[in-house]
């Protein structure tokens, strides 16, 4: 009960911090508006221009979650047929790592080259950026069941579907966490860098954008959204841990 | 009712462990196999459990019916084998469920009243102290209903009081069942086995059991005169092995 009231306390102290040192590097060095803005011009424009970043912020938000929701759907079930099945982890194991070796954000122009500027490349490439770490640290998760437990499931005669949902599941439940926590933090990076390489919406379009018509100021505010969207992101994730951690 | 016996040398791979075993365990009686730490007794656990292990036998395990003792023997081992995500009942079903059977609720019920986990069924593993774990083990185990229970150290993480306590439960609990009793506490082989053997490299020697029947006071003056003979020659065999 504590933590919850003292957390949101230290995190606006901090804000406030944070706001007060950018408003005095501004002011004491003098510096021009179209490089470093001070945080009442962001403010002003954030609220000036709420209509605008609110527009681009849902395309890029439906866009995020959905490459995220795929790309964890598609990485927990790798991550369950390669525990399942030694002939695909024979066959499948290689392939995934050769797949790490290739930096997925390179892919970004080829996949805007073959799907175009829409929605479609933007899910596409969180989808690869978040496959890898979702379907490596479930794997691991269920490949590492404690040799009692593993023992147990031989005793009892397990069939191995059932060894599975039952044992190995449940085991890598918090492994499986940490695979997300990773693919939250990659996915708004995943997303931005396909609306920077070819987008007609997103707040990536929009800073790019703003950055060519030099409203800095509107540059900062999309950036603000973004960091605001990732926030709640992994709030809603580190929630979500602690509930399936403890029901779990 | 199953009866077992144990003949031929235990290998841990290349190295002979325990040579000409010869172990007669009977029907329906506690048979105890005492030992000291690394002489290989969990290399026999895992022997009659039919676990996988760098463990080999020279020889052969049998049954007196002929038939294969897999899938006919529950495990209780010392620890690490409840699910910490799952409650009581869960943990205490989780065999007929790993089967893909239908999981007995009543029974699972009925076994952790017994084990005396009345009112508890729904925490998890982790709530409870370790000789209440073991209870959940123990109850899970005659769950199992298998002829053969093998208790790999059971009790050995347990306090001496609370040792006491599960050492009477389990004799209660495990009436009537072929059990084989791993162990390397002296009073708990003099407690509970109708049968026991001193494990040894040279082989297993029978140990003279007071003539009472199982389980024995631990302030019985049999039982401790009898612990203090088998004190002084466990003694006497760590000195001549150092």
């Amino acid at each position: 009960m504590r933590r919850l009231t003292i957390a949101p306390l230290r995190a606006a102290l901090a804000l406030g911090v944070a706001l007060a040192l950018w408003q005095a590097v501004v002011w004491l060095t003098g510096v021009p508006r179209f490089i470093l803005p001070g945080p009442g011009r962001v403010g002003a424009a954030l609220w000036d221009n709420a209509a605008l970043l609110a527009e681009h912020a849902r395309f890029t938000v439906v866009n995020l979650l959905t490459g995220l929701a795929a790309g964890i759907a598609l990485g927990v079930a790798t991550a369950l047929n390669l525990a399942l099945s030694p002939g695909a982890r024979l066959m499948l194991r290689p392939m995934l790592i050769f797949a790490q070796a290739v930096p997925v954000f390179a892919l970004a122009p080829i996949l805007t080259l073959w799907l175009g500027y829409g929605a479609a490349s933007k899910i596409v490439i969180v989808m690869l950026v978040i496959y890898f770490p979702v379907t490596s640290a479930f794997f691991d998760g269920l490949m590492r069941l404690p040799a009692p437990l593993a023992d147990l499931a031989q005793m009892m005669r397990a069939t191995p579907l059932r060894r599975l949902f039952l044992l190995q599941v449940p085991h890598a439940v918090p492994a499986l966490f940490s695979g997300l926590r990773l693919a939250v933090v990659y996915a708004p990076f995943a997303v931005i860098i396909g609306e920077w390489v070819g987008a007609s919406r997103g707040l990536g379009h929009l800073m790019l954008l703003a950055n060519g018509r030099g409203q800095t100021e509107l540059m900062f505010a999309a950036l603000i959204v973004l960091a605001g969207m990732s926030l709640v992101l992994f709030a809603a994730l580190e929630g979500l841990a602690r509930h399936g951690l403890r029901e779990g | 009712m199953t009866a077992l016996a144990l003949r031929g040398t235990l290998w841990m791979g290349d190295v002979p462990l325990i040579r000409n075993l010869s172990i007669d365990m009977p029907a329906g009686r506690w048979s105890c196999l005492l030992g000291p730490s690394g002489i290989g007794k969990s290399s026999i656990a895992r022997l009659i459990a039919g676990l996988p292990g760098p463990q080999r036998l020279e020889g052969a395990l049998r049954t007196h019916d002929g038939l294969p003792l897999a899938g006919r023997v529950a495990l209780m081992a010392q620890g690490g084998q409840l699910l910490p995500w799952a409650d009581l009942v869960a943990n205490v079903t989780v065999g007929a469920r790993l089967r893909g059977a239908r999981p007995d609720v009543a029974r699972a019920r009925a076994l952790l009243a017994q084990a005396g986990l009345s009112g508890l069924e729904a925490r998890r593993p982790t709530a409870l102290s370790g000789g209440q774990q073991q209870r959940v083990a123990l109850a899970r185990v005659l769950m199992e209903d298998a002829p053969v229970v093998l208790l790999d150290e059971p009790f050995s993480a347990l306090d001496t009081a609370t040792r006491l306590a599960m050492q009477d439960l389990a004799a209660r609990m495990l009436t009537g069942r072929t059990v084989i009793l791993i162990t390397h506490d002296p009073l708990e082989a003099l407690r509970l086995a109708d049968r026991a053997w001193l494990l040894g490299d040279a082989g297993a020697q029978p140990l003279a059991l007071p003539e009472t029947p199982a389980p024995r006071d631990f302030r019985a003056p049999e039982v401790l005169t009898a612990q203090a003979a088998l004190l002084a020659r466990l003694q006497g065999d760590a000195a001549c092995g150092v």
